[in-house]
């Protein structure tokens, strides 16, 4: 299993492998991270869905259809339904927190990886891996799918949920089964994943080179704006609805992805993971 | 010597920034030997291994294992070769020692094998772990984890182990016990190199010294030869009930030195093999002994006796070589 450029994936899968074991077992890590997905995806749209769809709250209504007017024409030509509760589920259900979807595998997947080689450094066993055959590249690749999976799997399962709570919930209104829209198929399957990498190839950067798990979790913060970035730039409609424009986006994503992956690779050293 | 050694340091060194973790060290390990690394903590030892193993790159000097630069095209192979036992045992706390030493196998490129389960579980066997092999190893005692963490070192049948500290932190019984399994790893022709600051672990176990300070080899060689060097006379101390009888041995052929107080003798002989002809004169002079005793150096001894002539040294360097003929000197 070894490629032209030398890499043995075995080897990249063992360390992803037992990363990710590692992490299995930590329930006090992924308990607070199950709640923070069920939370963001199905508790929040589901109490206020059901507000707006089938308690007919007027004067929450009211209010959402209000601000609903902010968003750009062309995100507002989008929204379906006949009713003024249709309306406001459906434009609450893609437009308001579907951009969840950004943020929690974002905030799961940068806590793995800011701990994922300072960890290594803080508990020792990087000597371990300073001395073993594998080479630092296969360490760093195992590294980032270790940090990338637990990420992306959640939005997966997360929006797989969303997807059939706000179809329940606000389908009947608009004509059925709505969600996911076309553009969100997009932004889960060509956006994110290059966000994704991008953002944690910069946070393992961020892992090899700083002292302790708490500096890389605290530099790792500056790292996700630009996604957060775009969660907003969703929320409000302006990147999506807005033809090309997510192609585009994700296209230039994947080479900043596949550039930053290059010199990411270089930040870990063997001396890093010994500390020295 | 360095022709054929499975590890040969030439005039290495290594700073940090300003800190100058190894200057100049030049350190030899022979195939099938256990040489022992000896120093006082931050003498550089865990460095050492860590240039062995190419995990660090010298500033200068050569770095050659088992015929490579461990730094260089072919440090996959080399670290592919070594077993390494860390001064912290370096395991993970949230896997079982089943899946420790998994990991270890798959990085070593046992995976392939069918047995790589049976080869784990007889590992394991060896040190005495089998029954704790399915618990977390967070849950280990220390004497546990060093022994996981031997078990993993040699599970790919290693030509060379690494051993850094490997009592650390260990109970006299079980740190015993693991000097006992690292002196049967030998026997199947493995080259063994254990760094330690205790000199009572290395006493009985070395073949080879290499005593470093400050990232400097003072002094290399079997610890019999180095002890010969700085001892060359053989002392024997006899005590008899009346002492003024023991100096019958001051004018004896074969003695070196005599001093007597009261009812002691020191004497320095050239030949040990001269020690049972005095014994005989002491008797006939009619002296009565309680005891003969020979002065046979410990480690200790031999550690401070050379710290003491590095101190007088202005430069370590400046050490005569060891003069026996068959010495692991530190030159190629």
């Amino acid at each position: 299993m070894t490629g032209s450029s030398g890499i043995r994936w075995s080897r990249v899968v063992t360390v992803a492998k037992t990363d990710l074991k590692q992490l299995i077992q930590a329930k006090d890590f992924w308990a607070p991270m199950i709640f923070l997905g069920g939370f963001f995806f199905v508790i929040i749209p589901g109490v206020l869905l059901l507000t707006v769809t089938q308690i007919g709250s007027v004067e929450v209504v009211s209010q959402v259809s209000d601000t609903l007017a902010v968003l750009p024409d062309s995100a507002q030509a989008q929204i379906e339904g006949q009713s003024p509760q249709g309306q406001t589920g459906y434009a609450l259900a893609v437009f308001l927190f579907a951009p969840m979807a950004i943020v929690v595998p974002l905030t799961i997947s940068t806590a793995v990886g800011a701990s994922t080689i300072v960890g290594e450094r803080e508990r020792g066993t990087g000597e371990f891996l300073a001395h073993c055959p594998a080479s630092t590249t296969e360490i760093y690749l195992g590294k980032l799918g270790a940090s990338v999976l637990p990420g992306y799997c959640t939005v997966l399962v997360g929006f797989g949920l969303y997807s059939l709570l706000v179809n329940v919930l606000v389908g009947p209104d608009v004509g059925g089964w709505f969600f996911p829209t076309a553009q969100w198929w997009i932004m889960i399957g060509w956006v994110l994943p290059p966000f994704l990498v991008l953002c944690l190839s910069i946070v393992l950067r961020l892992s090899a080179r700083v002292s302790s798990t708490a500096a890389a979790q605290q530099a790792s913060g500056l790292v996700s704006l630009p996604l957060i970035g775009i969660a907003y730039s969703q929320a409000t409609g302006s990147l999506f609805g807005a033809g090309y424009l997510p192609w585009i986006i994700g296209f230039l994503a994947w080479i900043i992805a596949l550039l930053s992956l290059t010199r990411g690779v270089r930040s870990v050293t063997r001396s890093r993971l010994l500390g020295v | 010597m360095s022709d054929y050694a499975t590890i040969n340091l030439q005039t290495v060194s290594l700073s940090f920034g300003q800190i100058q973790a190894i200057d100049n060290l030049d350190l030899v390990a022979p195939p099938g030997e256990i040489t022992v690394l000896l120093g006082p903590n931050g003498a550089g030892k865990t460095t050492a291994i860590r240039l062995i193993t190419g995990a660090l790159t010298p500033t200068s000097g050569t770095v050659n294992v088992l015929g490579r630069d461990p730094s260089g095209p072919g440090g996959e192979l080399i670290r592919a070769s070594c077993g390494v036992v860390s001064a912290k045992p370096s395991l993970y706390d949230r896997l079982s020692g089943y899946d420790n030493l998994l990991y270890a196998a798959e990085l070593y490129g046992l995976a392939k094998m069918t047995s790589v389960e049976q080869k784990i579980r007889t590992c394991a066997a060896r040190f005495g772990i089998s029954e704790a092999l399915d618990q977390r190893v967070g849950g280990y005692s220390t004497g546990m984890k060093t022994r996981l963490a031997l078990a993993r070192s040699i599970l790919h049948d290693p030509q060379l182990l690494l051993l850094d500290e490997p009592t650390s932190g260990l109970d006299p019984e079980s740190a015993q016990a693991v000097l006992e399994l690292i002196r049967t790893m030998t026997q199947s022709g493995q080259t063994v190199l254990m760094c330690t600051h205790l000199l009572s672990e290395a006493e009985g176990l070395a073949d080879e010294i290499i005593m470093i300070e400050a990232g400097t080899s003072l002094i290399s060689g079997k610890p019999q030869q180095i002890a010969d060097r700085y001892w060359p006379d053989t002392e024997v101390t006899f005590t008899a009930t009346v002492g003024d009888r023991l100096d019958v041995l001051a004018n004896t052929v074969g003695v070196k030195e005599y001093a007597r107080s009261d009812d002691t003798a020191v004497v320095k002989v050239t030949d040990a093999a001269v020690i049972p002809d005095l014994v005989t004169l002491v008797v006939g002079a009619g002296a009565a002994l309680t005891s003969v005793r020979p002065f046979e150096p410990s480690l200790e001894d031999l550690y401070f006796a050379i710290r003491r002539e590095a101190g007088q040294s202005t430069k370590v360097s400046a050490l005569p070589p060891v003069s026996t003929g068959q010495s692991v000197g530190v030159s190629s």
